[in-house]
């Protein structure tokens, strides 16, 4: 049978346990991560994943079996004493905090790895399987497991949904909730038991080290794709969740392939895909429009020397010779004719052998150009009382940036003034 | 004689990461460090499948060319994708991770690397790997060799440039003043980060090795304002966590690595606590005392 339609019809329980495992632990760790993303404590998951470690084998010891329940209260309590040394460290010492997260984590994991190994000398049988709390299993999820990631993830949904609103407003403005009078410290510790929950169930599934991976990934790559929580929550746990198929489909049709490992491949990938090409936050969509305002202010820089130029000579259109724009305003000779010749597509100047001069819409935009500089630095001058030799570097940034409607209402204010500070006259459209 | 040579190994580990740890934490860069020592893994498994061994000079560069690597990718989300940085860090670190475990399953049958060796090493095995020279005789471990070179390579690189470290360390804006690079001296930090990070990964692991890289320096920290007594105390606090680990991990019959560790964090410990200067306790004399 086609292995793509063998697996997505989910025949196989086993084919079923995996991927309900896979996408159940990646879409909840994904939902729960978002507000740790957002709280700026991606590095505290973590933490949180290794100091479980120690918490697993004590509770294995204790119970002397692999006992779900057992193992996760043990872990809840050394992940949770994970974070108060760490707080602790940072409050009472002066190490920073990032020292003290790398500090607990990695102790907290050797005193863990010691654990596990004396258990595993100990010649207890059932403590095979332990070490998949290191590595993940995500490929031999049985229906139990199932049953206690549902719960987890039940737990997970339930709570995120009844304090949506109390989070999200703990992650951007802690100290408004605090003076609305939300209960700031019991948020942050319900949250940071979710943390911890999500931490519990999703290692046995991806292993220590790529926990914070599923945690935070999906909610980094959600992040560029909008601004509202709602939707950047539904976008992290949907990116989550098909990196658990696609990592569950992966060593489906190859066995040998890990499936903890290859999830954080796709959700790392699709996190990579959108850092560059998101609309409005992504790099390419940001250098293009870096560059779209570099050739603008390119364009009305030139447009403006060949204006003054116009000024002094009492003509607008005189044609001139590129060294006479340079020594105006310094240029690459080839940087200024690319420029001259985008002005030139775009009609705002006319081209005669190697001498430019402006057209008609030429000389109204370097007009407009000119006019708000001066406006500005008018302005600069009456109403903020700065020196009249202090105001020329702001409007040359002013000057590319304004809009109609504040053109418009700059020269209401000043009540359409015929010279600027410097006594040059200020050119108004006729 | 088996003791001293696992005993040994661990010190000059320690020391080399007890040595460039002083100086990550200070620059506020702990989590960078342990970002490398996981992004090394798909270098290692490469450089690995490329030369055959894992003591090779090649393994060192291209070590060296990763950890550039991993500290760029976190600059360049961080700057240009404007991602913040601790999601920068664990991004970058979890995904080259996976890269280096699914090359691990790919490359299975040719590459003598397996998970746990990743996570905590196999210093237990050190004195195995013996060097014999043409005529027979016994030189000792090969491990020793390698991080006794490594040592000196860390030394030489601190005393050629404690100037331009101290001066990018504790004042980088008079550091650039005066004409030393700032990020040319981070790079070179992180570069020696990273080889360390390589070659000891054999004996301590990927993870054991932050350990290192931090907990001695930490409790340094806490010991003196001096820093160049606080590179000394960091070795000395690094040897010391090695020597007590293996003679815990030997009485529980546990991991060596994941022992020096748990050590390394109680000496932190104590430090926090004892310190005639910053500690705890004495700060509370002092209180109760006024």
């Amino acid at each position: 049978m086609n292995p793509l339609i063998e697996f997505f019809s989910f025949s196989d329980p086993n084919i079923r346990y995996v991927v309900l495992g896979s996408v159940l632990l990646t879409a909840s760790s994904a939902i729960v991560g978002t507000f740790t993303f957002l709280n700026k404590r991606s590095l505290i998951g973590d933490a949180i994943a290794h100091a479980v470690l120690p918490g697993i084998c004590l509770g294995f010891i204790v119970a002397g079996t692999k006992n779900p329940l057992v193992l996760i209260i043990g872990a809840f309590i050394t992940g949770w004493l994970s974070l108060i040394v760490v707080e602790y460290i940072t409050r009472k010492t002066r190490i920073k905090e990032d020292t003290a997260i790398g500090l607990v984590l990695s102790v907290f994991f050797g005193i863990g790895i010691l654990m596990l190994t004396v258990i595993q000398k100990s010649g207890n049988a059932s403590q095979s399987g332990l070490d998949h709390f290191l590595f993940g299993k995500a490929a031999a999820l049985v229906g139990s497991d199932l049953i206690a990631f549902l719960i987890v993830a039940g737990i997970l949904l339930i709570v995120v949904y009844m304090m949506f609103k109390e989070f999200a407003l703990l992650a951007f403005d802690k100290a408004y909730a605090k003076s609305i009078g939300y209960p700031v410290r019991t948020l942050e510790l319900i949250l940071t038991s979710l943390i911890v929950l999500a931490v519990v169930i999703g290692i046995q599934a991806v292993g220590v080290v790529l926990m914070a991976a599923i945690l935070i990934t999906p909610a980094a790559a959600a992040r560029f794709w909008t601004d509202k929580v709602v939707i950047m929550v539904f976008l992290a746990s949907a990116f989550g969740a098909f990196s658990g198929l696609a990592g569950a489909y992966i060593s489906f049709v190859a066995p040998a392939m890990p499936t903890g490992p290859w999830i954080v491949i796709v959700i790392s990938t699709i996190a990579f895909i959108s850092f560059f090409l998101a609309p409005k936050r992504g790099v390419v969509y940001r250098l293009i429009r870096q560059n779209n305002i570099r050739q603008t202010i390119n364009n009305e820089n030139v447009l403006k020397v060949l204006y003054q130029l116009g000024e002094e000579n009492k003509n607008f259109f005189i044609p001139r010779h590129l060294d006479e724009i340079i020594r105006r305003r310094k240029y690459e000779k080839s940087t200024l004719q690319s420029i001259l010749r985008r002005l030139l597509n775009q009609g705002y100047v006319e081209q005669t052998g190697n001498l430019w001069s402006l057209s008609d819409a030429g000389k109204n935009k370097a007009q407009r150009v000119v006019k708000i500089h001066r406006l500005w630095e008018l302005y600069l001058t009456t109403y903020m009382k700065i020196a009249p030799d202090h105001v020329h570097e702001d409007a040359e940034t002013i000057e590319h940036l304004l809009t109609p409607e504040l053109e418009a209402e700059l020269e209401k204010q000043l009540g359409y003034a015929k010279l600027d500070p410097h006594q040059t006259n200020i050119p108004y459209h006729e | 004689m088996n003791d001293f040579y696992i005993i040994l190994t661990a010190s000059l580990v320690a020391s080399s990461c007890a040595l460039l740890g002083c100086f990550l934490i200070l620059r506020k860069m702990a989590m960078v460090g342990d970002a490398i020592s996981h992004a090394v893994l798909p270098g290692i498994v490469l450089a690995f499948l490329f030369s055959g061994s894992r003591d090779s000079v090649t393994m060192l560069i291209g070590a060296g060319l990763i950890g550039v690597f991993t500290t760029f990718l976190i600059e360049f989300f961080h700057k240009k994708a404007r991602l913040q940085t601790d999601a920068a860090i664990g991004v970058t670190f979890t995904w080259l991770f996976a890269v280096g475990v699914v090359l691990i399953s790919i490359f299975a049958g040719k590459v003598d690397l397996d998970q746990d060796c990743v996570l905590y090493g196999e210093i237990a095995y050190v004195p195995l790997d013996l060097i014999i020279s043409p005529s027979g005789a016994n030189l000792g471990p090969k491990a020793i060799y390698v991080m006794g070179f490594v040592l000196t390579l860390i030394i030489i690189f601190i005393v050629t440039g404690y100037k331009e470290l101290f001066l990018t360390t504790f004042d980088p804006a008079y550091a650039s003043a005066i004409g030393i690079s700032t990020s040319l001296w981070h790079y070179l930090l992180m570069s020696a980060v990273s080889v360390t990070t390589v070659s000891s990964f054999e004996s301590v692991g990927a993870i054991l090795v932050v350990a290192l890289l931090i907990a001695p320096a930490a409790t340094a920290y806490l010991l003196t304002d001096n820093f160049k007594w606080m590179l000394v105390l960091a070795c000395a606090s690094g040897v010391l966590a090695s020597l007590t680990g293996y003679y815990l991990a030997v009485w529980l019959d546990g991991s060596i690595a994941g022992a020096i560790a748990a050590m390394s964090g109680i000496i932190f410990g104590l430090a926090m606590v004892f310190s005639p200067t910053h500690g705890l306790f004495f700060k509370k004399l002092r209180q109760v005392a006024h």
